[in-house]
């Protein structure tokens, strides 16, 4: 048998692609569509089969106060890294794309917590946050102010928790900030100092827009992050004091793990995945119109 | 999660390891799982023991894999069994009972013994630590690392503070006086006792109701009895400790930090596992005491700790090699080693007549506590759905210690929890 020109072409590229589409259809198409079967059925009890019932676990879902609890507690914590997170890292970035003295000493400095693997980090904080011997309170303490139960106090443990994750977080994006300014070609700030811009303006009307590629990249990362990455309340809280600072994935992990209960575990999860993917499209409709790409 | 790989990679590696072995002599090759919950160099001292009982059986292979603490060790060795590599033994929450029935896993050691000896053995333990192991006659788990909880308190500490340092506190009364004297003396500067609140918040509980007298379950987990007067008493108790005595820090107080607030004498006591006394008496550079726990109406701890579990899906040769291994274990001179090396308890009253026990105790003496607190002891909150009902127990403590709620409001909204989830269970 002959093929084409154009067949043996298409052939080709079906080869390229087959390595990756074998690989996320086992790790990522095939357990999504079976967490999606598993969310529709409840599991026979003592044996029984297990037996079909529509969108029930969903609404048993929604009438969970807990995960509107731990729902609630995600969207604070989205929304008290993410910004914090990226403004930091660009802040950050800029700092060491300057001249100063000692400048590859800083970047590494700021990008270590990243390297650290988040338990042993984790494991760390504990320790700064431990109310009568930690770091913290001590220095609170030689500055005269009484101590805070970091991570036993309800109304302050998830906020720990967030400071936790931007400090983990904010030095990985900082690298990215970074090789985007240095791609910016020299000549606009030559160009812009011989017009007479200030340094202000100049940041916000050339350097800023040139690096939306890279902001909207950190994003969808940062987004990702969220709600995917939840090692650190193994160690800090085990997402108390009384669901504190229980996050959506981790709440998954007790369903399925500490409770058995794989169909709710499955139920949250196909939950997680349709919010994120909204929020994925939304902002690439919205954003990726106003992103400037060079 | 990221533990999965180096998990993965060290199972490939025993795997491999294990066949080349295999080639050589065929020994019954045993998977076993093992928690530590308490920290310190425990998983040297099991590499060890491994050891001695390879060399005593070359016919019997074991690879011992610390799997992390309680909650860890129960996931892997289900992923495991999902994967189908069941272990054939592992030591496991012994209030994973009903949930490793619910799923089929385990078998009964009455089905294993065969001899009058194994028999015997199977008796040789203190009743009290078969509580969690037995279920409707039959016995599912061998006590391992067994602990009760104890009070552990700085002498130094009470000497500064005007109190006799040789009286610990023997009731609730003289706990939050001593415990406040204590915070008076020391300006603010010290906590008068410390009780742990994450973790495993409901063991701690368990402790107060049931030296006010009260069991937290039915005898066949099918029922809990979480808003009762008592309960809530007990639990009233705790609260006052922070909001009234001024003896204990508000809000939670960190089980994984806790031992260090104790060696850095931030509090004078602390309520903990016995688990942790050989760690307490290598750090600590101030004379401390072990005893019981207060009372109320009666002394009164839960027991905690992991037992022997022999997985169901394995070859009767393999469970049999599981049964020699875990007899060797729990014999009482590796129980006496194992306490004295970790601050567990014996397993069984001929671990404590044995020499090296025997003159342990008699040069340490806050090593017999746990054993004689053992007569005033109840089994750990065990039930079907276990994770679900601890938790809600779990967060009405929290929620009473953070003052979210009151402890009645908080332990009455935990028994509608618990008895929705165990309803289909009544039998």
């Amino acid at each position: 048998m002959t093929l084409t020109a154009h067949g043996k072409l298409q052939l080709y590229g079906a080869l390229l692609l087959l390595p990756a589409a074998v690989l996320l259809a086992a790790f990522a198409y095939l357990p999504t569509i079976m967490t999606v079967i598993n969310s529709l059925f409840l599991p026979g009890f003592r044996g029984e089969p297990a037996e079909f019932v529509g969108v029930e676990n969903y609404q048993v879902l929604f009438d969970d106060p807990t995960f509107w609890k731990v729902a609630r507690n995600n969207l604070l914590y989205a929304l008290g890294t993410i910004p914090t997170s990226i403004a930091l890292a660009l802040g950050m970035a800029l700092f060491v794309n300057g001249k100063l003295p000692g400048r590859g000493f800083v970047r590494m400095a700021y990008f270590t917590p990243t390297i650290l693997p988040m338990i042993a980090a984790a494991n760390i904080w504990m320790f700064f946050y431990a109310p009568q011997i930690g770091l913290f309170n001590s220095l609170l303490e030689a500055l005269g102010f009484s101590g805070v139960n970091w991570l036993g106090n309800p109304s302050v443990a998830l906020g720990s928790v967030i400071v936790m994750s931007v400090w983990k977080e904010a030095g990985f994006f900082m690298i990215f900030y970074l090789a985007a300014l240095q791609s910016i070609p020299p000549e606009l700030k030559e160009a812009a100092d011989l017009e007479g811009t200030g340094r202000w303006s100049f940041f916000w009307r050339v350097t800023f827009p040139l690096l939306m590629p890279t902001t909207l990249f950190v994003l969808i990362n940062a987004l990702i992050n969220a709600v995917r990455v939840v090692d650190h309340l193994f160690i800090l809280t085990k997402g108390g004091p009384n669901n504190a600072t229980n996050l959506l994935l981790y709440y998954v992990y007790e369903n399925a793990f500490s409770f058995f209960d794989r169909t709710t575990a499955a139920t949250i999860t196909v939950v997680i995945l349709l919010v994120l993917a909204v929020v994925a499209t939304l902002k690439f409709t919205i954003l990726d119109r106003r992103t400037h790409y060079q | 999660m990221r533990a999965r790989i180096p998990f993965a990679l060290s199972a490939l590696t025993a795997g491999l390891l294990g066949a080349g072995q295999a080639a050589a002599n065929d020994p019954v090759e045993l998977t076993m799982y093992y928690p530590v919950a308490v920290g310190g160099a425990l998983t040297d001292v099991v590499d060890g023991l491994v050891e001695d009982f390879e060399n005593e059986h070359p016919d019997i292979d074991v690879e011992a894999i610390y799997a992390g603490n309680y909650d860890d060790t129960r996931v892997r060795a289900m992923s495991a069994m999902e994967a189908g590599d069941t272990p054939q033994l592992s030591v496991m929450f012994s209030i994973d009972l009903y949930e490793l029935l619910e799923q089929d896993a385990i078998v009964a050691f009455d089905d294993l013994v065969e001899s009058d000896a194994e028999r015997e053995w199977l008796d040789s333990f203190y009743p009290g630590l078969m509580e969690n192991g037995r279920l409707d006659g039959k016995t599912y788990g061998i006590p391992f690392q067994r602990s009760t909880i104890v009070l552990f308190w700085n002498k130094d500490a009470f000497e500064a503070a005007g109190l006799d340092p040789e009286t610990p506190p023997e009731n609730w009364e003289q706990m939050a006086e001593m415990a406040a004297t204590v915070r008076e003396a020391s300006d603010g500067d010290q906590w008068g006792v410390m009780v742990p609140s994450t973790g495993y918040p409901y063991w701690m509980f368990q402790a107060f109701a049931f030296q006010n007298g009260h069991r937290l379950m039915s005898e066949d987990g099918t029922e809990v009895y979480f808003d009762d007067p008592a309960a809530i008493e007990a639990l009233e108790y705790w609260v006052s400790l922070a909001d009234e005595h001024d003896a204990m820090p508000d809000d939670t107080i960190e089980w994984g930090t806790l031992r260090q607030n104790f060696i850095e004498e931030s509090t004078a006591m602390m309520w903990h596992t016995t688990g942790n006394l050989s760690a307490v008496r290598s750090d600590a550079d101030f004379d401390f005491g072990v005893a019981m726990l207060p009372m109320k109406t009666q002394r009164g701890s839960p027991t905690g700790g992991g037992n022997f579990y022999v997985f169901k899906d394995t070859t009767e040769e393999e469970q049999r090699a599981a049964m020699t291994f875990i007899r060797w274990m729990t014999a009482p001179e590796r129980a006496a080693a194992w306490s004295i090396e970790t601050g567990y308890m014996g397993v069984s009253p001929a671990a404590y007549e044995t020499e090296a026990l025997r003159d342990y105790v008699e040069d340490f003496a806050p090593a017999a506590v746990a054993r004689d607190q053992l007569e005033h002891s109840t089994a750990e909150l065990s039930t079907y759905q276990g994770g679900r009902v601890r938790r809600a127990l779990d967060n009405a403590v929290q929620a009473a210690l953070t003052g979210q709620m009151t402890p009645e409001e908080a332990l009455t909204q935990a028994q509608q929890e618990a008895e929705g989830v165990l309803r289909r269970y009544a039998r």
